[in-house]
């Protein structure tokens, strides 16, 4: 009896999310997936047909997937190697009181609209801004807007509070005593990092490097501002193919690629990192 | 159990002893966790620190295990200094209140993270060996792949031991080990904790509340209060001859009776109560000598009492008696104790064992009876 009562709620209380899901997720990408075998009709759009054709066209947008595939892992590790120094500072060294004012100083750019910061780095990258400030003390012809190390930095910058609140959590869980343990079983301030507090923090390292690379993959904003038509991502050539040129099925195509691409770097991500009798353990205690 | 290395005589060498405190001093701020306190502990002995919280004890063992600095004063291993010598450098080891197992190693890993800390490494073989001996010692063979969260209290309590005495401490610490545990396995746990030092050697010191497990494992104690050692010894000679009311209350139990002093020599003091009352008793060895007119007490442990019914002669050897009413009567096995209100001197609790129980079998609550003691079993202190 009780069994059935809690399965009936528990069929309750999930319906709202598989209705939200099927109609809002599946059932678009279905759709996108049958549009794919399609053709292009003559005023743009879809008709109907099954081929192979949009696949067999990917290499045309070969380099928006190199630097998707380039810049996304990039981004992720550069933020990575920024962020990981400033959770263990906010987790383990500064004082509680002044933990506070700090954590609320990495959300406080959330405060601001996305789009808005991301035109503000124009402006610091463009040509009146850093390449100008460089320019004065006698350091000349450099360009920066517009090219991949804009577009790198504009990612560090725009992920970083993603990448640290991850992190910080898993920092501070680790148990004071443990590096005190690991201290009087001999292992200097050096090895305790790297063989206790380093591992246990790789639950919230990989948490945050995959909500990262995930979201950074689906990219557009960043590369179209910061990246001119120079630097452009997957993101901008779906942009493109859908509402400019009209060309469903080759972007329906291009959408699908990007998808099946991210399921298996996700997949083997996850096998990697998450190996079984490892980081379970640290997430289960 | 007898005391393994308190002869003095043959310990005038500073490297004989394995712990020394001399005039340590530790501030945390403003506060002081430990005062100018001395503290010697032999080599090869079980010794405790006992103590309520905040008395310092645990504060002692961070400074063994050189996970704090004293403020000032000198902490020697075998008469060489470890101030300034960091934790991973020290030849102690400390088993955690709350074990600190290490939740991503399995027990194996766990086991052999010290000899792992060494270079050179020890080869996978002997580390192997090791471990399988460690786990042989801690009563646990063959959990080398056991996980962290896959064990019991108890066996969490093993292990951490396991991984602690791998590494051939000099000293190993135990910051109240058992306090997580239950009350059975606690006293198991003692006693094999108890045998396991006489097996290794080494010497043990335990931070500990609990006075029945300080009095039951260690060779000698250190009764701790306010960031200071108040009296050093093995548990019967505190017990038998605790040196302040302090140490009467926290080792055992005791009736104490306080008042002024009205006479004294340098061997007995008479106490007045304020009911008018005079009780005399001895020092106890080592304590402190009363003079006329100062606040004392009269401290007589429960099993030196005696009680006998109204109609019954008084027993010989008593020289002192007073009466009362039977409040309440506990069975407890081996002894009865009995809770006696009395007119003059409040509430007084008495425990007759078994074998003298001739007198007191019928006794119930309520009964009018009369009690009391041979006075040289009562001990005469400062009323602290």
């Amino acid at each position: 009896m009780a069994k059935k009562s809690s399965s009936y709620v528990t069929t309750l209380l999930l319906a709202p999310m598989a209705i939200w899901m099927t109609a809002l997720l599946i059932l678009p990408i279905l759709v996108v997936l049958v549009y794919s075998f399609g053709e292009l009709a003559e005023m743009g759009g879809y008709k109907p047909a099954f081929t192979l054709a949009q696949y067999a066209n990917l290499p045309a947008r070969l380099t928006a997937f190199k630097n998707t595939l380039v810049l996304a892992p990039a981004g992720t590790l550069a933020a990575f190697l920024i962020a990981y120094p400033l959770a263990y500072y906010l987790a383990r060294t500064v004082e509680p009181r002044r933990r506070m004012i700090l954590l609320t100083l990495v959300i406080v750019p959330f405060w601001t609209s996305f789009l808005i910061r991301t035109y503000a780095w124009m402006f610091i990258l463009g040509g009146r801004g850093i390449p100008a400030l460089l320019e004065f003390i006698g350091i000349e012809g450099v360009r920066l807007l517009n090219t991949p190390t804009a577009v790198l930095i504009g990612i560090v910058y725009g992920y970083l509070p993603l990448m640290v609140f991850p992190i910080f959590v898993s920092l501070e869980k680790v148990d004071e005593s443990l590096l005190e343990a690991s201290n009087d079983l001999g292992a200097s301030p050096v090895r305790t990092f790297l063989q206790v507090t380093l591992p246990l923090s790789l639950p919230g390292v990989a948490t945050a490097c995959m909500i990262v690379f995930i979201l950074l993959m689906g990219e557009f904003l960043i590369p179209a501002l910061l990246g001119g038509g120079k630097v452009f991502f997957i993101g901008n050539a779906l942009v493109d193919l859908f509402l400019q040129s009209r060309n469903w099925p080759f972007g329906s195509a291009v959408a699908i690629t990007l998808v099946v691409v991210m399921l298996v770097i996700v997949s083997l991500y996850m096998r990697m990192i998450f190996k079984p009798g490892k980081t379970q353990d640290v997430s289960m205690i | 159990m007898e005391p393994k290395n308190t002869d003095l005589s043959t310990t005038n060498n500073h490297g004989d002893f394995d712990i020394e405190f001399i005039n340590v001093t530790k501030h945390y701020g403003d506060v002081v966790a430990l005062n100018d306190t001395n503290l010697k502990i032999p080599r090869g002995s079980f010794h405790s620190l006992l103590g309520p919280s905040g008395c310092g004890k645990t504060t002692s063992l961070r400074l063994i295990a050189g996970f704090e600095q004293p403020t000032s004063g000198d902490v020697r291993h075998r008469g060489v200094s470890m101030v300034g010598i960091p934790a991973y450098k020290r030849p102690v080891n400390m088993v955690f209140q709350h074990y600190a197992p290490f939740p991503h190693l399995n027990v194996e890993e766990n086991i052999s993270y010290g000899p792992r800390q060494r270079s050179p490494k020890p080869p996978k073989q002997e580390l192997k060996k090791l471990v399988g001996e460690m786990l042989e010692l801690v009563r646990l063979p063959g959990f080398q792949n056991r996980r962290i969260w896959q064990l019991s209290g108890g066996q969490l309590q093993r292990i951490v031991l396991a991984r602690a005495l791998i590494n051939r401490p000099a000293v190993l610490l135990l910051d109240e080990p058992l306090a997580a545990l239950d009350r059975k396995l606690r006293r198991e746990m003692q006693m094999e904790l108890q045998s396991l030092q006489r097996e290794v050697g080494i010497t043990f010191v335990l931070v500990t509340h609990d006075q029945e497990e300080a009095l039951s494992m260690s060779d000698t104690i250190s009764i701790m209060r306010d960031g200071g050692i108040v009296q050093t010894g093995t548990p019967s000679e505190l017990y038998d001859t605790p040196v302040d009311r302090y140490v009467a209350d926290f080792v055992g139990e005791s009736n104490f009776f306080s008042g002024i002093v009205s006479a004294a020599d340098s061997a007995q003091a008479t106490i007045q109560t304020k009911t008018e009352i005079s009780l005399t008793a001895p020092y106890p060895e080592g304590g402190k000598h009363l003079t006329i007119g100062q606040r004392g007490a009269i401290a007589v442990r429960p099993e030196m009492v005696l009680i006998w019914p109204l109609t019954h002669e008084q027993p010989k050897d008593i020289d002192f008696s007073v009466k009362g009413r039977i409040t309440n009567r506990i069975y407890l096995g081996h002894q009865a104790e009995f809770r006696v209100v009395t007119d003059s001197l409040g509430e007084i609790l008495a425990r007759i064992p078994k074998t003298a129980e001739a007198v007191t079998r019928d006794l119930a609550p309520g009964d009018e009876i009369l009690l009391g003691w041979q006075w040289n079993f009562g001990l005469a202190m400062p009323d602290a």
